[in-house]
């Protein structure tokens, strides 16, 4: 007898939480909103640790059917939740880093007028995203997929009423609107050739093929397409581009969605649906290419951009790109344990930002900051850590987590790995850069910090109460910030390898949803590579291989350690070199700077011939002229006909009687023609 | 015996130089005459047909049409004197106050 946990209660409670905020919040208390958010979020993450803790007495994978939706012969769709280890790892994630976020934003958005508005949002992306991770099927999946974007965009363009944000939001929403098509294509291959989506019967019915290393059969395609809405949502190249414009969003926002939570559901997706990668060798291909060129593509517009979010959100995409490439290879349990670690830690990171922006009164461009280690101590401490944790610094969780992907791409293909140490080289270097320029050096921004009357950033942070001074984030924020700090330090530790002398726990534990369907994997990679990727399900890696693997950890604490030393050289013993290191490499400094202009040729190329296309052809060409044209012409043409027609209702008597005398003639000589009575 | 075609015939050619007035005049007592001559163009063929037929339903139906013009004739003579009076013409083309 399977017990029931009652797993639909995990998303339908922030889903209440957002009805009862969203319906009566505009006229409750401040403090009713809070509690209302809290509890309801809070309760969530309560029932998710209640599952994980009678995880281990269940049979598992869990199902729980709640209702039926579509059923079209054999056909059938049901709203049933599906819990595995993977969803599990999700569920805590998204209930934990959501409800700390949840806390931290009590202090964030105090001042705002739209309070309730903002949890209400909150909380209803909460209940997308659990939707999401516990789905049984794609359809369910694709419900969450859907919402999750609903919710980002609201809340990318929460402060509506400044240009810039409602343009991000839209496009954010119009990207992701890209991707969902491709993903939406992918599901209805997965429906022709399977004629189901439910993960577990659509996997079984895949598990008996061989891998399509031919290279174009349906799994390849469904690989592809869903690869296609992976990349929409989890901003991979070439859909990247919506993710650092929704730096726009209350930093609470990008902490939440855009970096532990949303943006990794492509990642989930495509772990969900390793079967059907494993199977279709190009598209996995195509997975780890796409990923390792976001990776560093990415980390290198990072190392140039001023603004201390812009640089969280292009980390992001990096980082998004690492889990991308560990997929890739095969290693799906390596790119959840970084989006495990990568929550914790760029969670952290957008908080403390957000506390920095705080304490600033709203600057958010680092060349303003400086200077602030000694005024805002918690939050120095605690976005060191997330920093150290990012940069790989041995220890903490970034590091276990990154190293496992850098050891499993190499066995995959060294060229993985050498785009992948030189990001991670970039990444210290950015993070360090950040580092130094936010909290050493001198204060470069107004002294008084009233920063906030001018730059776009403005409406960030309390925009109202003007700082008087530079000061600590209230004890609301700041909570969670030490919270996650030590989630940053000690997540790793669940995954230590076992090179490390650890025993690779979390590997092992998401082993059973990775290992069920796998199909030998020495057929599923490149021709071209040299070294067949080990097969991750068996349990500890021979002996022989850990001293390789030490080595290689040894490269990438040294390529952290470097972009530390870059980043100090040039941000804190020598803040003019910088500039003159600009000046040196000018065209390309310019390129990086501008984002390697991609925002200006995806306006050349798609967004202008769109709109000229929509003006002159579709507004001008079909609706004016077709449309328009049509209808106003026939009225044109009744209005003639009518003008002429109406000289017959002349009000003379006599033409009338005109009329009916040849009426009448007519009808005779017609009845006479036609012979009538005889 | 004359033939039903002839009185036909003439009937018809009645009826016609009645029409023929009617849309043509303007003067209103000729028009009305000229309805005069329709209905009794009619009331040719009438008797023709009761005659031919040997029903005597057509010739009662002419007494009927010779009652109702003499109505007619009534009523008609009495408007046509009220509109000379009020408007100090026969002519029918200038009695239109309700055209527009």
């Amino acid at each position: 007898m399977t017990p029931n946990l009652n797993l639909w209660l995990i998303p339908i409670l922030p889903l209440a939480g957002a009805a009862i905020n969203g319906l009566w919040g505009r006229r409750s208390s401040r403090q009713a909103v809070t509690a209302v958010a809290l509890v309801f979020s809070g309760a969530a993450f309560a029932m998710a640790l209640w599952v994980a803790a009678r995880f281990w007495s269940i049979p598992l994978p869990y199902q729980e059917f709640l209702a039926h939706w579509i059923r079209s012969g054999t056909f059938t769709v049901d709203f049933a939740f599906y819990l595995d280890q993977l969803s599990l790892v999700m569920l805590l994630v998204v209930t934990g880093v959501g409800f700390l976020i949840h806390i931290y934003s009590v202090g964030y958005m105090g001042d705002d007028p739209s309070y309730y508005r903002f949890f209400a949002f909150l909380n209803l992306f909460m209940f997308f995203m659990l939707t999401l991770v516990l789905a049984n099927n794609y359809l369910v999946m694709f419900i969450g997929w859907e919402g999750v974007g609903l919710a980002s965009y609201l809340l990318i363009g929460f402060w509506f009423t400044k240009d810039s944000a409602a343009s991000a939001g839209k496009k954010a929403f119009i990207v992701n609107r890209i991707g969902d098509f491709g993903f939406l294509i992918g599901l209805f291959l997965l429906i022709q050739h399977f004629g189901s989506l439910t993960f577990q019967q659509v996997f079984h019915s895949i598990a008996p093929m061989s891998p399509e290393t031919a290279g174009a059969g349906v799994l390849t395609a469904v690989g592809l397409l869903l690869m296609v809405g992976a990349c929409g949502k989890s901003a991979q190249i070439p859909l990247y581009v919506w993710l650092p414009d929704a730096m726009e969003g209350p930093t609470p926002v990008s902490a939440l969605i855009h970096a532990a939570t949303m943006v990794t559901a492509g990642v989930y997706m495509v772990a969900r649906s390793h079967v059907i990668f494993e199977r279709a060798p190009m598209a996995l291909t195509v997975v780890a290419v796409i990923g390792t060129l976001t990776a560093f593509f990415a980390a290198t517009i990072g190392v140039a951009q001023t603004d201390i979010k812009k640089v969280l959100a292009y980390s992001t995409v990096s980082q998004l790109g690492y889990m991308f490439m560990a997929c890739g290879v095969g290693a799906f349990s390596a790119g959840i344990f970084h989006l495990m670690t990568h929550a914790f830690f760029k969670g952290l990171l957008f908080l403390a930002a957000g506390s920095v922006i705080h304490a600033v009164g709203g600057e958010q461009d680092m060349r303003k900051m400086g200077g602030l280690r000694t005024k805002i101590p918690v939050t120095f401490w605690t976005m060191t850590a997330g920093t150290l944790a990012i940069a790989g610094i041995p220890g903490l969780a970034g590091f276990f987590s990154k190293d496992e992907i850098l050891w499993r791409v190499y066995q995959a293909s060294w060229i993985y790995w050498v785009v992948g140490i030189v990001t991670a080289f970039l990444t210290s270097f950015y993070m360090f850069r950040l580092w130094f320029l936010t909290f050493f050096g001198e204060y470069r921004g107004d002294a008084d910090g009233t920063a906030g009357e001018h730059g776009h950033a403005a409406q960030d942070a309390d925009r109202r109460h003007g700082h008087a001074a530079i000061h600590e984030s209230p004890p609301v924020m700041l909570a969670p910030l030490v919270i996650l700090a030590i989630l940053s330090g000690v997540g790793g530790y669940v995954g230590v390898p076992g090179s490390l002398g650890g025993g690779n726990r979390f590997d092992r534990f998401l082993d059973p949803v990775f290992r069920s369907t796998t199909p030998a994997l020495n057929t599923q990679h490149n021709p071209g590579e040299t070294n067949p990727p080990e097969q991750q399900t068996e349990g500890p890696e021979p002996q022989t291989s850990h001293a390789t693997e030490l080595v290689f950890t040894g490269i990438s604490v040294v390529a952290a350690l470097l972009g530390f030393g870059l980043a100090w050289t040039f941000y804190y013993r020598d803040p003019q070199l910088p500039e003159r290191v600009a000046t040196d490499l000018d065209g390309l400094y310019d390129a990086v700077v501008h984002k390697y202009y991609i925002d200006e040729l995806y306006g050349e190329v798609f967004v202008k011939p769109l709109v000229e296309g929509s003006t002159r052809i579709l507004w001008q060409g079909v609706d004016q002229n077709l449309i328009d044209g049509t209808v106003n012409n026939s009225a044109d043409a009744a209005r003639h006909v009518s003008d002429e027609t109406r000289h017959m209702q002349s009000g003379n008597l006599r033409s009338y009687a005109g009329w009916i005398a040849a009426g009448s003639a007519a009808i005779i000589a017609f009845m006479i023609w036609m012979g009538v009575g005889q | 015996m004359v033939p039903l075609s002839y009185y036909l015939l003439l009937s018809s050619i009645l009826f016609a130089c009645g029409v023929a007035g009617f849309l043509i005049k303007r003067n209103i007592i000729t028009i009305f005459m000229s309805i005069e001559l329709m209905l009794n163009g009619v009331n040719l063929s009438f008797v023709a047909f009761a005659a031919h037929w040997h029903r005597l339903s057509g010739q009662v139906f002419v007494f009927f049409v010779m009652v109702v013009a003499a109505a007619e004739a009534a009523v008609g003579l009495a408007i046509i004197i009220s509109v000379y009076r009020t408007r100090e013409t026969l002519n029918v083309d200038q009695v239109n106050l309700l055209k527009l």
